[in-house]
């Protein structure tokens, strides 16, 4: 599907909203980090991460800035 | 595992301890900046026109409003990760809600409900599949979403305007908004697939 579709459509799954976005983001990101499942451990994420650009970026940047060691 | 919930427990009991507690928030608003600045650095091209020491001073403000909000938020904490990857959230938030908003000022947030007369009669894609969705999704909207709903969408999702810029606008929230489009957008698949255009 094309990026304008996605971006009309959604993904089109259940998904978290905004707030649970935010309030379940630490938790996601440290699974990741630790080559976890988390989106099995934390259903709905990823589609909210796919289907919302401002919850993507910041997503986008926790996951670098803690990879980085929290020291970039 | 143990020593990441014990830095944890350390954190927090440092930030409540009236003896402590100056010490740990200023090491903490160091950490914060640190992560501030980051993230103005990795948004930097969104402000070409910005003198770096005002893009600085949204690092600055955002570390300083974050620091607040996680005081102000520390019993929220659950444990889940460890308190340094909680507590950076709040401040990359802080510096990508400061970043988005500081690119569009000074631009009008203009809803163009125009564009779905054009972009219905143009198809809006190459491929044929795709056209065949945008159009069919372009004669849809008027008619199944509400003006509200047609507003967020097209601003979001067509115009490119970042939510949070949106909801400054619109003086509502992120979560209000992003459900619009979330109920915009199941109206439009259900009307995709009854059409048959979607599985």
């Amino acid at each position: 599907m094309s990026r304008l579709l996605n971006r009309l459509l959604g993904p089109g799954e259940p998904e978290v909203t905004c707030e649970q976005c935010f309030e379940l983001l630490d938790e996601y990101v440290e699974l990741e980090v630790q080559g976890k499942d988390a989106q099995a451990k934390l259903p709905g994420m990823r589609a909210h991460l796919e289907g919302c650009p401002a919850c993507h970026e910041d997503h986008e940047s926790l996951l670098a800035f803690v990879r980085a060691g929290g020291r970039a | 595992m143990q020593l990441v919930a014990d830095e944890s427990q350390t954190w927090l009991r440092e930030l409540r301890d009236p003896e402590t507690r100056e010490a740990a928030a200023a090491r903490l608003h160091a950490l914060l900046l640190r992560a501030a600045r980051f993230e103005v650095g990795r948004r930097r091209h969104s402000l070409g026109h910005v003198q770096a020491a005002d893009v600085d001073d949204l690092a600055t403000q955002a570390a300083d409003d974050a620091l607040i909000a996680i005081l102000a938020k520390l019993d929220t904490f659950r444990g889940a990760s460890r308190f340094t990857t909680w507590a950076y959230k709040f401040v990359l938030l802080e510096a990508a809600v400061k970043m988005r908003r500081r690119a569009w000022q000074g631009h009008e947030v203009t809803i163009d409900d125009e564009a779905w007369t054009r972009f219905a009669s143009s198809g809006g894609g190459d491929e044929v599949e795709t056209g065949e969705l945008l159009a069919a999704i372009a004669q849809a909207v008027p008619r199944c979403l509400t003006d509200h709903q047609r507003r967020v969408l097209t601003a979001l999702a067509l115009d490119g305007v970042p939510v949070d810029v949106l909801a400054e606008r619109m003086d509502t929230t992120r979560g209000a908004l992003y459900k619009t489009l979330h109920d915009a957008r199941r109206k439009l698949r259900a009307e995709l697939e009854k059409e048959g255009l979607l599985p």
